[in-house]
């Protein structure tokens, strides 16, 4: 998911760089310019832009990460994950690939980030952790290995020290 | 009331300009110095020297604010500096304003670096009450009483272009150009900095309203903690408040670019149905898509959640469609006169076109689950803020201090141009690429693997501080010159 919005966003941003750079190498000298073709333009743009974001928006809120928590798809290994300044208390931290594990994440003091780093340090899901409230993650581990909580929103000044781990074993 | 059609300009009179030039002096200053700030912080972050992290954190919030702060100083100077020009602004309002926010600077600073207080700028609720006894009850105070000020000047301030705007045009409709959008009317309609502004006022009222009232929310619970807020809702209140803030400071100096290209490509910025329909839109949308910030609070009800994303995602066509398809019609084959104020406005549109993408990307809840909170989200906000907005109000502060002064850029302006442009877009890669990468945002301390991002940042940074710096120092240089008009 990171190497799609990477090139969602870096393939449009040097396409723009592009038109920018076009528009201003025929900027120097004056000329008529047809308004109407330059409506016409605009007119297909936004056409084309809603023709393409709505089956894009419907495909990308297909599989919300709040309505898993609603499903009952076999078996479920809930887990309680508090976190206060600054570590993490998990009830569990050993799973197994293939597993579904429901984190219910909760907050004994002030606002924090429950993050889920795969063993290569990549971010594979994550949620709020709120005083009060309890989050509810589902996740299901793919790949075995040692795995990372990092905290997610700035909780003081050891926020970047808040971390704990958990095992995946195959 | 005068005529509707009535868009002939008023002049500033000596007090509105000196006024403004205050407004200019200040925010430059503030942002050449939050800038510095955030070298400092990637420079840590890279470990080409070791900040405290307490320091390091109390830095971060200064920035965060400070930043902040001066985008809402020079956004309501550019807005005030144009509208007044077609409406009867006041002056004392202006000055009022501008005291204010100095009283409450001091009072943030002193929070911060005599207190120690490293809250973030967003004051998420409890933290500020929660230190584990890093700062004190009276340091978080201190900060969020100097943020009460300031926003309480910005409030003053927002009324009073409600009022002249309504005495002028009579009702919000014929303000933000209705009757002409939907045909009833063949009148000219009012002036893009009238239309902006009216917008903006639209949003920024219950904004800072909201913004107040978490405030003194959070000020109540520091002094009795048996007070407690519900911390979904304060985290809504705070991230609507932030969310239309912000998105009012660059509307705000978007005025610049409407105002002022014109003046180089001898064509007059198009206000048809696009534009007039645009705004209306954006205004509706800026305060409806601020849930986008709380995607990954499972517990707020879905709806608004998808409301987040979808808005979001609609919220980019007029940006694209409308404000920078604009700045490129009235530039192509115009014979545009190429100069710093021009570069950088033009710049600045790219750079807003630019921001669209990793934005809508990380509005996205699937992609959002991924990168909430990691470095992409300071990269996204720092390509609109950096290229786009931080460019508009030095490209103001050229055309204000050299332009209207028949000054001529030097190679050392162009220089400047450069090392802001190439280094500006090396900065936002940075943190792209270390959002990609999976680097939290807002760490003291980085991990080994991250160096390499946080030293490429830190060097880009350094680039755009210089340029910021060259910026200042040509165009305050004429300040005894004064505001032209």
């Amino acid at each position: 998911m990171q190497d799609i919005a990477w090139k969602v966003s870096v393939f449009p941003i040097l396409f723009m760089i592009g038109v920018f750079f076009v528009i201003y190498a025929k900027s120097h000298i004056a000329a008529t310019v047809d308004g109407q073709t330059q409506e016409r333009t605009r007119r297909s743009l936004f056409i084309i832009s809603i023709a393409m974001g709505i089956p894009l928006a419907f495909h990308t809120l297909a599989e919300l990460p709040y309505a898993a928590a609603d499903l009952r798809s076999g078996p479920v290994q809930v887990v309680e994950a508090v976190g206060r300044q600054w570590e993490w208390t998990l009830s569990r931290n050993s799973f197994r690939v293939g597993e579904t594990v429901e984190f219910r994440v909760t907050s004994a003091d002030v606002n924090h980030g429950f993050g889920i780093y795969d063993p290569s340090m990549r971010v594979v899901a994550q949620t709020q952790a709120m005083p009060d409230y309890v989050n509810t993650l589902r996740h299901k581990f793919q790949a075995p290995g040692k795995y990372t909580i990092l905290c997610l929103e700035y909780c003081g000044l050891a926020h970047h020290a808040m971390s704990t781990e958990f095992e995946v074993l195959p | 009331m005068k005529a509707v059609s009535d868009n002939a300009k008023l002049p500033l009179d000596i007090s509105a300009r000196r006024g403004v030039l205050a407004y200019l002096v200040a925010t430059v200053a503030i942002f050449v110095l939050m800038m510095i700030f955030g070298l400092l912080m990637r420079a840590s972050q890279a470990q080409a020297f070791g900040l405290d992290t307490s320091l390091f954190y109390q830095i971060m919030t200064v920035h965060g604010i400070g930043t902040v702060g001066a985008a809402g100083l020079g956004g309501a100077m550019i807005c005030w500096y144009f509208l007044r020009h077609y409406v009867e602004l006041s002056t004392t309002v202006l000055v009022l304003n501008l005291v204010m926010f100095v009283t409450g600077v001091v009072l943030i600073l002193g929070g911060a670096f005599l207190g120690d207080f490293a809250g973030g700028w967003n004051f998420l609720y409890p933290l500020p009450a929660m230190s584990q006894g890093a700062w004190s009850n009276a340091a978080a105070a201190s900060f969020l009483l100097g943020l009460l000020l300031i926003g309480s000047g910005f409030l003053v301030f927002y009324l009073d272009m409600a009022r002249a705007i309504l005495g002028k045009y009579g009702n919000l409709g014929r303000a933000l150009g209705w009757p002409q959008l939907f045909g009833t009317s063949d009148a000219p309609p009012p002036p893009a900095a009238v239309v902006a502004a009216t917008v903006i006022f639209l949003m920024n009222i219950p904004g800072i309203l909201v913004g107040a009232t978490i405030l003194v929310l959070n000020l109540v619970s520091l002094y009795a903690p048996e007070y407690r807020i519900d911390a979904l809702m304060a985290k809504n209140m705070t991230y609507f408040f932030g969310h239309v803030f912000m998105n009012g400071t660059i509307y705000q100096c978007l005025i610049a670019v409407f105002e002022i290209m014109p003046r180089h490509t001898g064509r007059p910025w198009k206000i048809n149905k696009w534009f007039l329909g645009g705004w209306t839109a954006s205004g509706l949308m800026v305060i409806l898509v601020y849930p986008q910030h709380l995607l990954m609070d499972f517990v707020m009800p879905e709806w608004m959640l998808i409301i987040g994303q979808v808005v979001s995602w609609i919220h980019g066509l007029p940006v694209l469609l409308i404000s920078v398809f604009g700045t490129l019609a009235n530039v192509h084959r115009s014979g545009i006169r190429w100069n710093m104020t021009s570069g950088l406005l033009f710049f600045a549109m790219l750079g807003w076109a630019a921001g669209v993408f990793p934005g809508v990307a990380d509005a996205t809840i699937i992609v959002n689950q991924v990168m909430h909170n990691t470095q992409w989200v300071p990269g996204h906000f720092h390509t609109y803020f950096l290229l786009s907005l931080v460019s508009m109000l030095f490209g103001f502060g050229y055309h204000l201090m050299m332009d209207m002064h028949g000054d001529k850029a030097a190679l050392i302006d162009r220089v400047g141009f450069w090392l802001f442009t190439v280094g500006g877009f090396g900065f936002i890669m940075a943190f792209l690429a270390g959002g990609a990468a999976g680097i939290p945002r807002r760490y003291a301390v980085h991990l080994t693997e991250w160096l390499a991002y946080d030293r490429a940042g830190a060097i880009f940074a350094a680039m755009s501080v210089t340029a910021a710096l060259v910026f200042m120092v040509r165009f305050l240089r004429n300040l005894n010159k004064g505001v032209s008009t």
